[in-house]
């Protein structure tokens, strides 16, 4: 049986529908209820569907019904439909019956990923004081912020916010990374501090609009170079209290436009039912006024990873103490700041959330970062460019021809 | 221990030998007699017992103490308060939840405790300033504080010119401990501007909160930088008065060294090996409030409370309530004033005296001159004037002198015409008059020639 748009279902994958059909036509009609349609459509394809693709398919079977029940013609056309926008296909995968060699497919893209790198881009934002720029340096386990680079003297608090960047290229097993951190010295430090967040804002908007242009351009770069900021971290300051009201603004702000993940800074002034009670306060600050942290709610595809952001949200924000010195330890060599009561080590999870924090900024979400302020941010910020843009010139052209348009 | 008629004549031969035995008779507790070896009598006066006197009066009527703690929320302020007077004075303000907005102005809150020891009794009002720095635009959130300052200074003030003095309750703000936040690099815009504007109202102490977040190095650096940013911007903190001993004075110099005072506070009380201590507890250990190696919380309170509290009394009512009183009463509002507070007692009233003259002498010259010339400018604008209409009445006459001619040249005109009128006229009635003549004649004529004809 062929649809109109040329999908052609192989032998056995009819037999599969076919067999699924009879099954849940327990009654022998010819047709099956809407209802049961994504039930079975999961049996069929396995379970891991994103909830999203679950409701798509629904939407599809309940267009295709007639008078509530649906054909086996129709539940074929939806299920080619639903095949072709997936490869989770279950049961309907067809089996190799030797090795061919697809798999090298991972091999492949990982030598083209080293040859070319990775870009990152992290900006902090805080207080000045906080301990933003040797967070930095312990992150990278290397002198990558501006303090180390430049010989500022220390404690000169511009008058105006400052955007300043640093890149370095890290290397690590073969793997390249060309990290770019940029600092906001002078954020929160004036005695009137309105509006001090815009310096920030225009930045972040103009990486993208570099980006825009450089996609719309006519004839345009194999690889479009990705200076767009991918996690902004806010530092609080660790008053015991809840968020004060410049944090609560510059996050309602940014939280839409850039990923945000919020830090208590220098967490080492708080005993730990304190950090627990600020940490509480915090969140329920930020819920109160809407602000969406970074990993977003709204985001989880499927259960496993509802399961391992549920767990991160509910620790944030993630209480840090950073430090660049090395102390011995039981003759190990630890990171940490040494005072006259103890040492604290950065590493240790009984000390403080550095460790958490890092596994989430570098080893298990850098990419999906990449992932979100590309996909959402990025085409928030161009479609809104693109509206506005569209306003001037009249009304919009047929879509086929918006690509080519020059803007 | 009366004192016999020799002795009193002796005295004045003993000179010092008996005054130096005096004063150390007056160290102890002035109830000792001691036997002079030269005279074998007793040499006791008896105003040893002065201070005792004056104690014993004070500890009645009992002291009276206030302390104002200005800083961001979140610095420790009123956990310090606590820690120094080792009660729960001053239950911290409960959390606002998130629904509630924190308040744009800044509040002054006052509360009032007596605590008791040993007999002695404390009056002490903590005045608290919740808000401070904590909006989003903070200029001018030093205001409320400067005009409760100035609002207490005025009281006292009042009813010190009161008739009837017998209560004077001395509400003055007696010392101001500041809170500065433990960024490691120096003071904010904020902390700068604040001290500039409250230095000549009250004394500061500067103190750096949450101490427990810097490392010892970084606690110096920190304290260095701090003391030069003070200088740079010609701030005056309180400065501990050197004591009278010279043990006294080394320990004062070693405690002074510790300025700005990096503390701890903290009521908890933990136990560690043993014995029981009031610190934080962290998972990397406990640091200890009362630990000198740890943070000056000692030093402060001993330099607040055991040693200097009369001091700081002192200062306020000497130099702060002076300086007030002096510009109050001078008539310069407190605002205008470009002069910061010289102290009062200073400037020597003579000198004062003459710079007023020589002031008042300068501005009197001033005025000369303007006055001198502002006549002349009058009297230049009145000759102007004049002259104007000088020139305009020349004018004017020329113009009806004209007018005049003219009409004068028609007036003639018109006579001439006349007398030519008057002569044609003349001579067409002389005419008439012959024709008429010859006329009358010819018809007589005529007549007589009828009369003639008809006589026949």
């Amino acid at each position: 049986m062929s649809s109109q748009q040329g999908f052609t279902l192989s032998g056995k994958q009819f037999e599969a529908l076919c067999a699924a059909f009879e099954t849940a036509d327990v009654q022998k009609r010819g047709s099956i209820d809407v209802q049961i349609v994504p039930k079975l459509v999961q049996d069929v394809l396995g379970s891991s569907l994103a909830p999203s693709e679950k409701d798509a398919i629904r939407l599809r079977a309940e267009s295709k019904a007639k008078k509530g029940v649906l054909y086996f013609a129709d539940f074929v056309e939806v299920m080619s439909e639903t095949l072709q926008t997936t490869t989770q296909w279950g049961k309907l995968t067809t089996t190799l019956s030797g090795y061919v060699g697809i798999d090298t497919l991972q091999e492949q893209m990982r030598k083209k990923a080293l040859k070319r790198g990775f870009e990152f881009h992290i900006m902090v934002v805080g207080g000045s004081g906080l301990g933003k720029s040797t967070l930095v340096n312990t992150l990278f386990k290397a002198q990558i912020s501006r303090r180390s680079c430049t010989n500022e003297s220390e404690g000169t608090i511009p008058k105006t916010v400052q955007i300043k960047s640093v890149s370095h290229v890290i290397e690590e097993k073969g793997v390249r990374l060309k990290l770019t951190v940029t600092d906001t010295p002078g954020f929160g430090d004036q005695i009137n501090n309105e509006n001090c967040w815009l310096p920030i804002l225009e930045f972040i908007n103009d990486q993208y609009e570099k980006y825009l242009s450089e996609e719309v351009n006519v004839s345009r770069k194999k690889h479009i170079p990705d200076t767009r900021v991918h996690v902004c971290l806010y530092f609080i300051s660790p008053t015991g209290h809840s968020c004060r009201p410049l944090d609560l603004e510059f996050m309602k702000r940014l939280d839409k436009v850039v990923n945000i993940v919020p830090i208590i800074a220098k967490a080492d002034t708080l005993t730990l039912e304190e950090r627990y009670a600020f940490k509480k306060r915090v969140r329920e600050d930020l819920e109160f006024h809407g602000i969406q942290f970074y990993p977003m709610k709204s985001l989880d595809e499927d259960e496993e990873e509802t399961a391992i952001n549920q767990a991160l949200r509910e620790k944030m924000p993630f209480a840090i103490v950073g430090s660049d010195r090395e102390y011995q330890v039981n003759g190990k060599s630890v990171l940490g700041r040494k005072t006259k009561w103890g040492l604290i080590e950065v590493e240790n999870k009984n000390h403080c959330e550095f460790a958490l924090l890092r596994d989430m900024l570098i080893r298990t979400h850098m990419q999906d970062l990449k992932d979100v302020t590309d996909s959402i941010h990025y085409e928030n910020f161009r479609r809104e460019r693109l509206e506005m843009h569209s306003e001037f010139a009249g009304p919009t052209p047929p879509y086929h021809e918006m690509g080519e348009s020059n803007l | 221990m009366s004192r016999s008629p020799e002795e009193s004549d002796s005295r004045g031969m003993l000179g010092s030998g008996s005054r130096s035995r005096r004063m150390r008779t007056m160290r102890g507790s002035g109830a000792q007699t001691v036997r002079d070896p030269r005279n074998n009598m007793a040499s006791y006066v008896g105003f040893a017992n002065l201070p005792n006197q004056v104690y014993r009066k004070a500890v009645k009527r009992g002291f009276e103490f206030t302390l104002m703690v200005v800083g961001e929320s979140g610095l420790g302020k009123s956990t310090l308060v606590n820690s120094l007077f080792i009660t729960d004075l001053y239950s911290p303000s409960e959390y606002p939840g998130p629904s509630q907005r924190i308040t744009k102005t800044v509040k002054v809150e006052t509360s009032r405790v007596l605590v008791k020891e040993g007999g002695v009794q404390l009056q002490l009002t903590i005045v608290d300033t919740p808000g401070f720095g904590d909006a989003v635009d903070n200029s001018n959130c030093w205001k409320p504080i400067t005009d409760h300052i100035e609002q207490r200074f005025e009281d006292y003030l009042n009813s010190e010119s009161r008739v009837n003095r017998r209560t004077m309750p001395d509400n003055r703000v007696h010392a101001c401990l500041y809170f500065i936040g433990p960024t490691g690099h120096g003071l904010k815009p904020l902390d700068i501007e604040f001290m500039k504007r409250l230095h000549d109202k009250v004394n500061i102490i500067p103190l750096i909160a949450k101490a427990d977040t810097m490392t010892p190095e970084e606690c110096t650096q920190f304290k260095k930088k701090i003391l030069q940013e003070i200088k740079e911007n010609k701030i005056q903190i309180y400065e501990f008065p050197e004591g009278e001993d010279e043990e006294d004075n080394k320990l004062n110099k070693k405690l002074r060294e510790r300025i700005p005072f990096a503390v701890v506070g903290s009521n908890t009380l933990l136990e560690i090996n043993g014995r029981k201590v009031r610190g934080r507890q962290y998972p990397w250990g406990v640091a200890e409030v009362e630990n000198m190696d740890h943070c000056d919380f000692i030093t402060l309170r001993n330099m607040l409370i055991r040693t200097h509290m009369q001091d700081l009394k002192d200062v306020t009512n000497n130099v702060h309530y002076e300086n007030y009183r002096c510009q109050k009463l001078a008539g310069i509002t407190a605002t205008n004033g470009t002069e910061k507070g010289k102290p009062a007692g200073g400037k020597n009233p003579l000198a004062q005296m003459e710079e007023e003259k020589r002031e008042h002498v300068a501005k009197m010259k001033k005025m000369e001159m303007e006055m001198e010339q502002v006549f002349e400018m009058k009297v230049k604008e009145k000759r102007q004037k004049l002259k104007d209409s000088e020139a305009d009445l020349q004018r004017r006459h020329e113009q009806m002198k004209k007018k005049l001619e003219q009409e004068y040249k028609e007036l003639d005109e018109k006579r001439s015409l006349f007398e030519k009128e008057k002569l044609s006229f003349e001579e067409s009635q002389r005419q008439l008059e012959e024709q008429r003549k010859m006329d009358a004649t010819k018809s007589l004529d005529n007549k007589k020639k009828k009369e003639k004809k008809s006589l026949f």
